[in-house]
């Protein structure tokens, strides 16, 4: 298919493969957990993709993993984020993106451009993979998070932000019979915290956009629109943002 | 005593340049290799210098039991020891060269077990390490018989000071200089030059000599004319393209900072400067390709990994023309007066970046990035050194914002490579080059 393209976003977690018109528009998807033998998963995703966007089609890398895609133009995920982003809002924005073991704030500017952008430090805690722990020890399904959450009268504090400490806080907190829903809601509200120290000094009062795989989890974007006291709007398919810019990248440098 | 001297004489006048000399002759037998990699080829001073480092090291090793020894800061009004005679030795420099050698890991194994924090200053923990061990890239530091520490650089010095005065029981010559905020006052000003009026007192007792008044006018004056060279060899990096890479100030740094107020170290100075404006004339950049983009760096190098960081950024074009702290040396030096020389110490090293206030810091900053005509600047975000790193977020946002600059911040540590993730701070550089379009 003339003037196709084809992203692939090699993430910590997942990996996700998009393949797109030269209008932007998603012809095809693959979302799978990242296996560690890339190159081999990458080939496989690639080659299922190459269907829908033709065998000659461009390919553009993002992610950790992006050096290891053969062929490929690789971009970082600050750049591939924000181009992503913007295809979607088309205006100047403040971006979040969530990711596995990531979480940066993006400033986009009025032509999709990165201005500035601020990551989190060098440990998971701030980001998805924090979540996935420790809901994971209180064996606390993804499913009907949101809802718990929100009916959940009051957030125990939880005041660790080092994944491992807070993972043994966590247990103290059950056993000291605090309630289950409170807790949950207790660590989204600390790791809103963390991600609204790196919006700071980005303009109050914006729309913020929000992308990664965290921004499917709606007790976060709650949390996070409740830290950041700015309305929220995630991105469609907000977990392909990176992927869709990795393609946008190479469609627009034919 | 006699015996002790010949052997440190010699050392420096004759065994030294000796071995430099055979050295080099070695090197140039076997034929320079072409430094890969993005950069053009290396400075003809660099051979200079290190033969000047490798004397100095080296016949630091015969100076105690010859002549007096003072350990001193980076930031000390060392002026006042040299009319005294005393070899000087700096455990910051000495730090450092651990620090490029890799081998801080295993200095600061040997301290933590002591009980010494990762926290404290991986500086501290280098030199307090090779002390423990006995390992260093110097092969051995002489024994000091003074300890000369200034906390305008910041207050852990204080302290580490303090743990050696403990160790060597010998003096420590300590000089207080309040933190300013806008301008100096009088006050503050004559404080410190009390302190350096007995501070001489004490200099005086431990080399067994009077200090000779005229010869530390002649020291002031040899030490603000070393200031001023650097700063004239610095300001070469106007030119576009920058006849070097600021991270190259780092390693000709040596003798400002460690030989600074004799006549050897100006004589360095004056070479290298001749030097780069020839590389100027002829229009050689510090990078071998085109220079397209010109960054400003705030903060101590990353020693370990000046190296990485550099290639990864010249391979995209884009070259340090100036730093903050290669500045440092520079700046104040208009200030020292050899017809008053302890009045105009005290402003003078009161007077240094890291002893003044954030507004000070902003406008340096703007300054330098406007002079060097900088579009970008990479803070570096320094674990172990606080006062530096202290308001760099907010200093990120204001030259972005008031001054139209680029700036990335990047976590890491000066001195120890356990802070250091290789795989992130390329993601982030990589990121930030791809953000200039």
């Amino acid at each position: 298919m003339s003037g196709a393209a084809i992203g692939i976003d090699v993430g910590s977690t997942t990996c996700k493969v998009v393949a797109i018109d030269a209008a932007g528009n998603i012809l095809d998807r693959r979302v799978e957990p990242t296996d560690p033998r890339i190159e081999r998963q990458v080939e496989r995703l690639v080659g299922e993709l190459r269907a829908a966007a033709g065998p000659d089609a461009p390919l553009g890398a993002t992610g950790y993993g992006r050096k290891r895609v053969p062929g490929a133009r690789a971009l970082t995920e600050i750049t591939c984020h924000a181009r992503g982003a913007f295809a979607r809002a088309r205006r100047a924005a403040v971006l979040v993106d969530m990711g596995g073991q990531d979480t940066k704030v993006i400033r986009i500017g009025p032509a999709g451009e990165v201005i500035d952008f601020n990551m989190n430090d060098k440990c998971a805690a701030g980001t998805g993979r924090f979540l996935e722990v420790i809901l994971g020890r209180l064996q606390v399904p993804f499913d009907g998070l949101a809802e718990r959450v929100a009916a959940a009268p009051r957030a125990v504090p939880v005041s660790s932000t080092c994944t491992v400490f807070a993972e043994s806080e966590v247990i103290s907190l059950v056993a000291a019979d605090e309630p289950l829903d409170g807790i949950v809601k207790g660590l989204h509200t600390a790791l809103a915290s963390r991600v609204a120290a790196l919006a700071r000094g980005t303009q109050a009062g914006d729309e913020v956009l929000m992308s990664g795989g965290v921004a499917l989890n709606g007790a976060m974007v709650a949390a996070l629109r409740e830290a950041l006291a700015r309305p929220i709007r995630v991105l469609p398919d907000p977990q392909l943002v990176g992927a869709l810019g990795a393609a946008l990248s190479v469609v627009a440098t034919r | 005593m006699i015996l002790r001297r010949l052997q440190y004489e010699l050392a420096a006048r004759a065994v030294g340049p000796f071995l430099t000399a055979l050295d080099d002759w070695q090197r140039r037998a076997k034929g320079t290799k072409a430094r890969t990699g993005p950069f053009s080829p290396p400075l003809e001073s660099l051979r200079k210098l290190k033969d000047m480092m490798t004397v100095h090291y080296l016949s630091g090793r015969y100076a105690d039991g010859a002549v007096p020894v003072a350990w001193v800061t980076s930031g000390f009004p060392v002026e006042l020891l040299r009319p005294l005679g005393f070899h000087t030795v700096y455990p910051e420099n000495h730090a450092a060269m651990c620090g490029v050698q890799r081998i801080v890991p295993e200095l600061s194994d040997a301290v933590e077990a002591e009980g010494y924090s990762r926290d404290l200053c991986s500086y501290v923990r280098s030199d307090l390490g090779s002390l423990d061990t006995g390992r260093s890239p110097a092969g051995r530091l002489p024994r000091p018989d003074l300890l000369a520490c200034c906390t305008n650089i910041c207050q852990t010095v204080l302290y580490w000071y303090r743990d050696l005065a403990r160790r060597f029981q010998v003096p420590l010559l300590l000089v207080d200089t309040p933190f300013v905020y806008g301008e100096p006052t009088d006050h503050q000003i004559r404080y410190v030059a009390d302190q350096l009026e007995e501070g001489i007192e004490m200099a005086e007792k431990v080399a067994g000599r009077k200090l000779d008044r005229a010869a530390l006018s002649e020291a002031a004056r040899l030490g603000r004319d070393g200031s001023q060279l650097w700063g004239e060899c610095l300001e070469t990096a106007r030119n576009r393209p920058a006849p070097w890479t600021g991270v190259d100030g780092f390693f000709h740094l040596g003798p400002i900072v460690a030989m600074r107020g004799t006549e050897e170290c100006n004589a360095y100075y004056r070479m290298l400067k001749d030097e780069l404006q020839d590389r100027v004339k002829r229009g050689i950049g510090g990078l071998r390709g085109e220079e397209k983009h010109r960054l400003l760096w705030d903060n101590l190098p990353v020693w370990y990994a000046t190296r990485e960081i550099t290639t990864l950024l010249g391979n995209g074009g884009f070259n340090f023309v100036c730093t903050t702290y290669t500045n440092a040396w520079a700046e104040a030096s208009s200030l020292i007066d050899p017809a008053d020389p302890i009045v105009s110490a005290a402003r003078t090293y009161s007077m240094v970046m890291l002893n003044r206030d954030l507004p000070n810091k902003l406008r340096l900053l703007s300054r330098m990035t406007g002079e060097f005509g900088a579009d970008g600047a990479v803070l570096h975000s320094d674990r172990s050194c606080k006062p530096y790193s202290i308001g760099q977020v907010d200093l990120k946002d204001r030259l972005a914002s008031e001054y139209g600059v680029k700036t990335l911040l990047l976590e890491a540590d000066h001195n120890d490579p356990r802070a250091w993730a290789s795989e992130l701070s390329s993601n982030r550089l990589t990121a930030f080059m791809e953000s200039f379009g």
